[in-house]
């Protein structure tokens, strides 16, 4: 598995899918973790797992993932022994953990990957509802993923529109690299936000996948 | 949309500025709109059908290509911020120019929640159908929302969210209403992102909006029913 191209771009569009043909459950996730899935099943050497990650950018169309996320149960159910969604809600408004219900299968707990990332109750208890987050991913993927669709690069004008009341943007730092730190701080002054670098490293990801047994 | 250039408004007849100012509205050209906005005013025309032929009507097409896929989140907010700059000019002179009045609304997002832009819009959409609103901006609790409601005297409550771990606090407001006896005095719609109907159903609400045309419609027809 160690072996797999990971394109950010491939993972913005079209997802991924890879996992030892030995696998007996499937990872089914939001493309933006599949770097951090893979280098935890890595790290940890479980080839029980299989990981199949949907666009990533459903990110930006949250309303479209309970129905992305119940055709590829339905397309890969057959092959596996169990299916684990690494989702969180992401702004599905409980739609996601109905479906999930609905489908028998788990998913992570929480508001967002950022959530888990920085540990749901330690995210919750923090009420930073100013602030703007992003991950490793989202920090590489800041202009496919928030400046163009947002539209400003051709209205600038609307960042107050936007951000006006955000206060930080807090970079969730799955990784120590010095060079995204800084890409991470210039997004925030793009945004006209204070900045402020968090690690979190993997979070709740690593614990929640352990729980998952060959 | 407009390709033309060097478009002169003075020069244009009526019937042909409030196309083009819908055209420059689609277009978030908020100068040319407010140029328009003047003309028409100057050549007699009643504040009201400025706002309801000139702007509402551009805003209309506005909200009918976003709905249908063709137009996104940014171009909508360029044409509305250019509507805004029309409304800035036509609000003062409505109410002394015999315009309907079709009723008075507080509106504001839920506790926890800085996510304005939808509320906004609501706003801007409300105004332009003649309702009054009160628009008290972000992170609200029940208590502020009440007393809002009883300050401005208002006939509807619009509450908004963007996050899912927001939206149950709308829930917490109808209750709080219910306890104070204030549930039936008023009229409770709730939008934003991430709700739908079964959930606006579910807190009690009189009705969940998709957009802030469905909430001019839904407001005109629940005052209708009161």
């Amino acid at each position: 598995m160690a072996d797999v191209r990971i394109d950010d771009k491939i993972l913005t569009e079209k997802g991924l899918n890879t996992g030892a043909a030995e696998a007996k459950t499937l990872l089914l996730a939001c493309g933006a973790l599949a770097r951090e899935i893979l280098a935890v099943i890595e790290a940890n050497g479980w080839t029980h797992l299989a990981l199949h990650c949907l666009p990533a950018i459903l990110h930006n169309s949250p309303q479209g993932i309970p129905d992305a996320v119940e055709a590829a149960v339905l397309e890969h159910r057959p092959n596996y022994d169990e299916i684990f969604v690494v989702y969180a809600d992401c702004g599905t408004g409980g739609q996601l953990q109905q479906r999930c219900e609905d489908l028998g299968v788990k998913m992570m707990a929480g508001p967002h990957c950022y959530a888990f990332f920085d540990g749901v109750e330690t995210f919750e208890a923090r009420e930073e509802f100013t602030a703007f987050y992003l991950t490793d991913f989202l920090v590489r993927q800041f202009d496919a993923f928030v400046w163009k669709p947002l539209g400003l690069d051709r209205y600038p004008d609307l960042l107050e529109t936007y951000f006006g009341n955000y206060t930080k943007l807090v970079h969730l730092a799955q990784t120590d690299d010095p060079a995204l730190t800084e890409k991470a701080s210039v997004c925030a002054a793009r945004l006209g936000l204070e900045f402020e670098h968090r690690a979190t490293g993997y979070g709740e990801l690593t614990p929640e996948l352990a729980r998952i047994r060959p | 949309m407009s390709e033309e250039e060097d478009i002169i408004l003075s020069e244009l007849p009526d019937d042909e500025l409030v196309p083009q100012m819908q055209d420059d509205l689609y277009d978030g050209l908020d100068e040319e709109v407010v140029e328009g906005v003047n003309i028409l005013l100057e050549r007699g025309w009643m504040p009201y059908d400025v706002l309801t032929k000139a702007l509402v009507g551009g805003m209309t097409v506005v909200g009918n290509d976003f709905r249908d896929g063709i137009l996104f989140v940014p171009e909508v907010l360029m044409a509305a911020k250019a509507m805004k700059a029309g409304m800035a000019i036509l609000k003062p002179l409505l109410a002394d120019t015999g315009a309907p009045r079709m009723g008075k609304m507080v509106i504001g997002t839920v506790k926890g929640d800085i996510h304005d832009i939808g509320q906004n819009l609501v706003t801007m959409m409300m105004e332009g159908a003649g309702f009054e609103v009160m628009n008290i901006g972000i992170n609200n609790s029940a208590e502020e929302y009440i007393a809002a409601l009883e300050e401005f005297d208002a006939d509807i409550l619009g509450m908004s969210a963007l996050l899912t771990t927001t939206m149950p606090y709308m829930k917490t407001v109808i209750e709080e209403l219910a306890a104070q006896g204030k549930r039936d005095k008023y009229i409770v719609m709730v939008g934003g992102a991430p709700l739908n109907e079964e959930f606006g159903t579910a807190i009690g609400a009189d009705s969940y909006c998709r957009d802030a045309a469905v909430a001019v419609e839904v407001a005109k027809d629940l005052i209708s029913q009161r």
